[in-house]
């Protein structure tokens, strides 16, 4: 299938712009690497609302806090596995306690940071943010959703992490598709089991769904954007009509969406579940690809999931 | 009157009466609760009760009156100063300081901004107020509003790494309308600063990384006035003033101890400390 691929942290970059035209509160703060990060295409448009405070995520997050005492409306940018880990504390203390205005955005997520090695890869960074009350944590899964995610971010109060990707990934959802923070979207409707995905793997579950359709198994696919709030509502209900859940993530499964989505079942209705994701290791380098296929992040190793926690049933 | 001087001053003879209130404050409130810092409290008394009564432009019935000057305080354990000297300016009733510590109180143990009208943000976890007062002098700049930012550091904080940056962040943005005080009283909690991570010379570092560097005795009211007032004179760089102090100060059996930084004083060792304070038999 021909599929325009881009980057999902371009969508952050448009999504930027989209607000800088918008909002005159809306900042942007990077900590050196704004060409990475597609902040840079705000900084061309809006040069005296980018701050660039160097190497220094800690006080990159301080000042975006403070910012938003002033009313401001900040974009804390840098890649995932600095701002959520480095920073943590700054996040948790300053920003979530004191439920703070502040938008974080984790470029590079997963494994798009494939050649850079385990240092690079924020594998762990929707668990740190997951944990944190009052943070909303949002993994778009193509450039378009990205913007979307990026302006709904700028346009609610209150703290929110969104995951971006380095690589170009295929861009599936439209400009149409209905967007809401929170809100789950069920993509494909099947009865056997139910894919849960979040972020550019939304895509393979998608080629899951027609694999395993050639054997005869029907699965429902939900885009599960926003991994907090947790669309309840959306894995109950899945959970209740196919009787077998497999969640996908490049992330690690502690803690993640695997972890966020068992939580909710083990509670109010305990459910097979597979996780698809990264199994509690620190990866190598490697191209996306390489890695995905290596550490089973493909549609393969979903339909194998699939079969696996229906027959769990 | 310019900024760096409030609407209204007390005299200085009238601030040295509340100086000792606010010590009585501290020791009272950190003996009800059975916990507490009162050794970093009491060397930033005359600090805090300049700032809050002669120099900030503040509205202690409208918390938050969008033009008022901000206060952060960075080395969050130090809270019981800043309650006393909220409840004597007029945030809030007097008495609420006995409620410190207390399950359900406004007063957390390290401020929260959830709780208290009049506390900017959260603090506690060391290091982090100077950046947050970088931004929001950095808002006041894009908003082309006056209003100042004022961070209250210990010096043993110093030690924390976020702090150097955030001394970068405001001399590479010219923010001339922070503020950022020191008290420098040579002691944390594994005793004396120089012994457990030196830190000397403090002055020279701050000058070297671009700032006004102003130094005061930190226990002179009329010379903190002056420093404050030199500072919000300052302009295209940031000011820092470093201000030596006494941990404990006030109290003699707590001054220089650094057992004191953070221990609740009991019923006998509280009745001495108000004598003192007094200078008479409470």
């Amino acid at each position: 299938m021909d599929v325009k691929m881009l980057p999902t942290r371009d969508g952050y970059g448009h999504g930027l712009l989209e607000l800088g035209a918008t909002n005159p509160d809306v900042l942007v703060l990077d900590a050196d690497l704004a060409k990475s990060t597609r902040s840079d295409w705000f900084a061309a448009k809006y040069p005296d609302r980018f701050f660039d405070i160097g190497i220094a995520e800690q006080d990159m997050i301080g000042t975006a806090a403070g910012l938003s005492l002033g009313g401001k409306i900040p974009f804390a940018t840098t890649y995932g596995v600095f701002v959520a880990g480095r920073a943590w504390d700054q996040i948790r203390t300053t920003v979530c306690y004191s439920n703070l205005n502040v938008k974080i955005a984790g470029a590079h997520g997963g494994i798009s940071a494939g050649g850079d090695g385990a240092t690079h890869q924020a594998l762990e960074d929707i668990a740190l943010m997951r944990v944190l009350p009052n943070m909303r944590v949002i993994v778009p899964c193509d450039a378009i959703e990205a913007r979307k995610a990026t302006v709904a971010a700028g346009n609610i109060q209150g703290p929110c992490f969104l995951r971006f990707a380095r690589e170009a990934t295929p861009v599936f959802t439209t400009e149409g598709d209905f967007f809401a923070i929170g809100k789950a979207n069920v993509l494909r409707n099947g009865n056997d089991a139910t894919i849960i995905a979040a972020g550019p793997i939304v895509y393979e579950a998608l080629q899951a769904f027609d694999l395993l359709a050639a054997e005869g198994i029907s699965v429902r696919v939900i885009n599960m954007h926003t991994i907090k709030p947790l669309d309840e509502d959306a894995v109950l209900a899945a959970a209740r009509e196919t009787g077998a859940i497999v969640t996908a993530e490049e992330a690690q499964i502690n803690g993640g969406l695997g972890g966020a989505v068992s939580e909710i079942l083990a509670r109010h209705q305990p459910t097979p579940v597979e996780m698809v994701g990264i199994a509690d290791t620190f990866l190598e380098c490697g191209t996306p690809e390489e890695l995905a296929e290596k550490y089973g992040l493909t549609a393969k190793y979903l339909v194998n999931a699939v079969k696996k926690a229906i027959a769990r049933k | 009157m310019g900024r760096g001087c409030a609407e209204s001053m007390e005299s200085m003879a009238r601030l040295r009466e509340i100086c000792k209130d606010v010590r009585a404050d501290i020791v009272r409130m950190t003996a009800a609760a059975g916990s507490g810092h009162p050794g970093g409290s009491l060397s930033a008394v005359e600090a805090m009760t300049v700032l809050y009564f002669n120099v900030m432009n503040h509205r202690p019935a409208e918390p938050e009156w969008p033009d008022r000057d901000r206060f952060f305080l960075s080395k969050g354990h130090a809270c019981p100063v800043l309650y006393s000297v909220m409840a004597r300016s007029g945030y809030f009733p007097v008495e609420e300081l006995l409620t410190l510590r207390k399950c359900g109180t406004r007063l957390q143990g390290h401020p929260s901004c959830k709780t208290l009208p009049g506390i900017e943000v959260s603090s506690g976890s060391l290091g982090q107020g100077l950046s947050i007062a970088n931004g929001f002098a950095l808002s006041a700049k894009i908003n082309r509003k006056d209003y100042r930012a004022y961070c209250l550091m210990g010096d043993g904080e110093l030690q924390e790494g976020q702090i150097w940056e955030a001394i970068m962040t405001a001399a590479h943005y010219k923010l001339d309308n922070v503020c950022a005080i020191v008290d420098y009283n040579g002691l944390q909690i594994d005793g004396d600063v120089e012994k457990v991570m030196g830190l000397a010379p403090i002055q020279q570092k701050w000058e070297s990384f671009n700032w006004n560097v102003i130094e005061a005795d930190g226990h002179d009211l009329t010379a903190l006035q002056a420093a404050y007032e030199s500072a919000a004179r300052t302009k295209g760089k940031p000011s820092v003033i470093i201000m030596k102090t006494i941990k404990g100060k006030g109290i003699s059996f707590m001054e220089n101890v650094a057992g004191w930084h953070g221990k609740a004083p009991n019923s006998e060792e509280l009745r001495q400390a108000l004598a003192e304070i007094y200078g008479k038999e409470n």
